[in-house]
């Protein structure tokens, strides 16, 4: 398992190089979307309206930050459950957005995405929204402000710290369950 | 008759959203610290370490452990003899309720469940009442985040299948959940009541500390037959593999009608938030 350092925007050459359970340092802007910002994008997909960010080489964290007290850029900023986007990410991925930001498991449609797309599943420690904050240096909302915590928000991050879940050629990280172990079978 | 005045319960329940939001409780850390030490695998060893940087940051900066702040439930015990002056209680709750997260930075996380539109304010709160005898109002609060509620179960099981078919249930919920509740997590149980009851009793059991024995022996002995199975599953923190899937099991049952044996699962994730008061 390596361990590399990206910038934002992430090239064709970044993601092919990863491999699950590779770590990840990523340094650039990362845009937040999460359930209701993913239903607008499509919505405005449909319409064939522009997006609010380049799509091309992006890096989209699936994540509701709290709000930011007084003097901090944002509010705690772990990640959110993905699965709620995996109807939404296939077309993302078609349309060049090259990873994704979140926890928790992926659908075999957004698996064969990654694959067909060349993009890559990060996971981020759930729950760990304090810590994960200290890596943001700015945030600032570019579209459907209206959400308030599903906006979707341009972040600057530093280092941000991120494992390879799912990679662009069907290696996955996750383990299964040991039913039989637990006595199911 | 005892008079209390709401100004007292508003600020009181506004206390507790913002300190269970930024202050893990002393259990879970000592649990953490039990289980990263049976660990061996890497990755396991990394989550523990970046949740025990996380709370003690938290604590310092006053930044919120997670960005899911939670919905806001509470169970409260509300004394016979007791009158709250100036609001009803369940309005003194959500004004707290509103005040706290707004003066905590804690996320807003209600909305209508159709259109998605934010409430703005976090309420309402969702309440539990209880009449107890006496002049007191005990008021537990728990932040509840959705990852892990999205992860629990209810269903109404046999009479025949009995304790394997309760076993057999949880164990299936925590496998298929995985790495989704933000594992190490807790799980409640509820057994018995009504379809609407079990869950309940399955909430209110996750108020329970870690590190408390089921005053009820047979109960005991179910939790830790199931923390041991639940644990051999290998999910481990975060979904990473490890000996550590769950860090305790918390059982309430209650009896159920002849034809019934209703079951609930509820998850936590391992950011048990949760407080409470007596005034």
């Amino acid at each position: 398992m390596a361990e590399y350092s990206l910038r934002t925007p992430l090239a064709e050459n970044d993601t092919a190089m990863l491999r699950a359970g590779d770590v990840v340092r990523l340094t650039g802007t990362i845009y937040t979307a999460r359930d209701a910002a993913h239903k607008r994008l499509m919505d405005l997909l449909d319409q064939g309206s522009p997006l609010p960010f380049e799509l091309k080489g992006s890096v989209i964290y699936y994540v509701g930050p709290s709000p930011a007290p007084p003097g901090r850029p944002i509010g705690a900023a772990g990640p959110t459950t993905s699965y709620r986007m995996d109807t939404y990410a296939p077309r993302l991925h078609a349309l060049g957005c090259k990873a994704s930001v979140g926890k928790g498991k992926r659908s075999d449609a957004v698996k064969q995405a990654l694959k067909d797309h060349g993009a890559v599943y990060f996971g981020a420690t759930g729950g760990a929204g304090a810590l994960l904050s200290k890596c943001i240096t700015a945030s600032r909302v570019i579209a459907f402000d209206e959400l308030g915590p599903e906006a979707i928000r341009e972040l600057s991050v530093v280092d941000f710290p991120l494992l390879v879940i799912n990679d662009s050629h069907g290696g996955e990280l996750y383990v299964q369950p040991d039913r039989a172990a637990a006595g199911l079978e | 008759m005892r008079t209390l005045s709401a100004t007292h319960v508003v600020d009181a329940v506004a206390k507790m959203c913002i300190d269970s939001n930024r202050i893990l409780p002393q259990d879970v850390r000592a649990r953490f610290a039990e289980c990263a030490a049976g660990e061996e695998s890497p990755a396991a060893l990394e989550v523990f370490r970046q949740l025990t940087e996380n709370y003690e940051l938290a604590e310092k900066t006053g930044l919120p452990l997670c960005q899911d702040t939670g919905l806001a439930v509470f169970f409260v015990e509300m004394g016979e003899e007791l009158r709250i002056e100036g609001m009803n209680i369940r309005q003194a709750i959500n004004e707290g309720v509103r005040k706290g997260y707004a003066d905590g930075f804690l996320r807003k996380s209600a909305c209508d469940p159709l259109t998605r539109a934010n409430t703005g304010d976090n309420t309402p709160a969702i309440v539990h009442f209880d009449i107890v005898p006496g002049d007191r109002l005990k008021i537990a609060f728990m932040a509840k985040g959705g990852g892990s509620e999205n992860m629990s179960r209810v269903t109404m099981l046999a009479p025949a299948q009995g304790w394997p078919g309760i076993k057999k249930f949880v164990i299936e919920r925590v496998a298929e959940a995985g790495p989704n509740p933000c594992p190490p997590t807790i799980v409640g149980v509820g057994v018995g009541g009504t379809f609407d009851y079990a869950p309940i009793l399955a909430k209110k059991a996750l108020l329970r500390k870690l590190d408390d024995v089921n005053p009820d022996p047979r109960l005991a002995a179910m939790e830790d037959e199931l923390l041991e199975a639940l644990n051999m599953l290998g999910i481990g923190p975060m979904g990473l593999g490890g000996k550590t899937t769950c860090l305790g099991v918390k059982i309430a049952m209650s009896p159920c009608h002849i034809a019934s044996l209703p079951l609930a699962v509820n998850i936590q994730c391992h950011s048990s938030r949760h407080q409470e008061v007596e005034l």
